[in-house]
């Protein structure tokens, strides 16, 4: 049984995202193959790049429908990073309007900072405020840094569904829940210790 | 908040960690394997490995070196030298690398900018520039490990990459590098001044007092360093120390590891 299938669209630090799962001990795959769901335990949808190319990749390669039934019916937990995260809304504005895969309430806009000293993309170590109890982020201190680079955020249109937000542009949803569905916008891959302790929540839900 | 970055920088030679003084006299520090594994232990904020031959050498970027780099290197790591197309770029992100810097390819290509931001979003594309002060004072870029004026003056290339959809600038300054005696502020300011991105300063830092003054006077988003890891009993956690007693905001300083300095662990090999 595979732990854990990392959907390969072409548009991510694959690399990085495998080795960080292997070392909390999951048994990965990486795929390009939407069959793969089926014998997946959890699926975690990275990603880099445009919202845009994310989605017609993501199509091209039969991933939209077969996510949505995996998530849908057999609530296999997934975990979208970054654009992955983004992807999860219900419409994005990079590259022209698209829509999302609509699993969490929501749209991906472009940070428009008000001031000349906040640079955009946001990148580097912000903080992480939790804002709702979720286990994603058990055991990890409130406001921890994690790493963050992007020009595109998500406006959840159901606060509900917002576990996390960071201080960046007027503050904005760093962690999304709805069900089974979780996303981060900064990279736990990439985050370091805190990074490998909430990777090791999601093996676990 | 947003942290100000203190990033090592690796420069690398065959299989060698290297550091020169103005990007010549190279001279050969330790192997690179055991630098990342000691940065990685201790958390830096973020990695840069420049091969500095491949360009010069006209060769591709080492995939399997830096596979085997990012398999020890949890935090973010972006890698350059030798990069000229679109795969180079896509083969470094499959093996682990976070970011890519692009230099001597986009003075000749800078369409290359524009189509690696597009393809893989500007957050991957680090563009770095490598500059010196002129006599008369003015400031040229230079290619290819600053062997060949580009006939470009810093500033104006910068905003011409940001332009064509770099994520963030690498200033280094040419003549500064290794000599640790403090970073070109003007040079650093003029670039921050005319791009929107952030920007890395690069080149000079030879004690922590040398990133502060950096840091308030030109306000780059990160600073990077190389001699003063290497030569020095100096660190990136006591660099992150000394900037957060005097209110810069800076990650993890509270952090209770302590290692041995990479020196030291490097010397041993």
């Amino acid at each position: 049984m595979i732990d854990v299938v990392v959907v390969d669209y072409g548009m991510g630090n694959l690399g990085s995202v495998r080795r960080s799962l292997e070392e909390c001990g999951a048994k990965v795959l990486v795929s390009g193959d939407p069959s793969d769901l089926e014998s997946a335990s959890r699926v975690i949808l990275p990603g880099v790049g445009a919202f845009a190319d994310g989605m017609a990749h993501l199509r091209e390669r039969g991933w939209i429908e077969a996510l949505k039934r995996n998530i849908r019916e057999a609530q296999i937990p997934l975990l979208g990073i970054c654009l992955g995260m983004q992807l999860l809304a219900d419409k994005g504005y990079e590259g022209g309007q698209t829509e999302g895969l609509g699993l969490v309430p929501g749209v991906v806009k472009r940070f428009e900072p008000g001031e000349p000293t906040v640079r955009i993309p946001h990148v580097g170590w912000n903080e992480v405020h939790i804002t709702r109890p979720n286990p994603l982020f058990s055991g990890i201190p409130d406001n921890c840094d994690f790493y963050f680079v992007h020009s595109y955020y998500f406006v959840s249109e159901d606060d509900g569904s917002v576990v996390a937000t960071t201080p960046f542009c007027g503050g904005f949803a760093s962690a999304v829940m709805e069900g089974s569905v979780f996303g981060v916008q900064f990279h736990p891959e990439k985050s370091s210790r805190h990074g490998f302790c909430l990777l090791r929540n999601f093996l676990k839900v | 908040m947003l942290k100000v970055r203190v990033i090592p920088t690796l420069l690398w030679k065959n299989v060698g960690l290297v550091k020169g003084i103005s990007f010549d006299s190279w001279r050969r520090v330790g192997t690179i394997m055991p630098a990342i594994k000691v940065y990685n232990t201790r958390d830096v904020d973020e990695l840069i490995v420049v091969d500095i031959t491949a360009t010069n050498e006209n060769r591709e970027p080492d995939y399997d070196s830096v596979e085997e780099f990012s398999a020890e290197c949890f935090v973010p790591l972006t890698v350059g030298g030798g990069i000229r197309a679109l795969e180079h770029i896509r083969n470094l992100l499959c093996v682990g690398a976070d970011k890519v810097s692009i230099n001597s390819a986009a003075y000749t290509n800078p369409e290359l900018v524009s189509q690696a931001a597009n393809r893989f979003g500007s957050q991957c594309i680090v563009a770095s520039i490598d500059a010196q002060r002129m006599p008369d004072g003015s400031y040229e870029c230079f290619s290819h490990s600053g062997t060949c004026p580009a006939g470009r003056e810093p500033s104006a290339w910068a905003r011409e990459l940001e332009r064509h959809g770099a994520g963030e600038i690498l200033i280094t300054s040419i003549e500064r590098d290794g000599t640790m005696q403090g970073y070109d502020i003007e040079l650093i300011q003029r670039v921050t001044e005319s791009v929107t991105i952030p920007v890395i300063a690069s080149g000079g830092a030879g004690n922590y007092q040398h990133m502060f003054d950096a840091i308030t006077k030109a306000k780059p988003s990160a600073v990077a360093a190389a001699s003063i890891f290497h030569f020095t009993e100096q660190t990136p956690l006591g660099a992150k120390r000394f900037l957060g007693e005097r209110n810069i905001p800076v990650r993890n300083i509270n952090s209770v590891q302590s290692y041995m300095d990479v020196g030291a662990m490097l010397s041993e090999r």
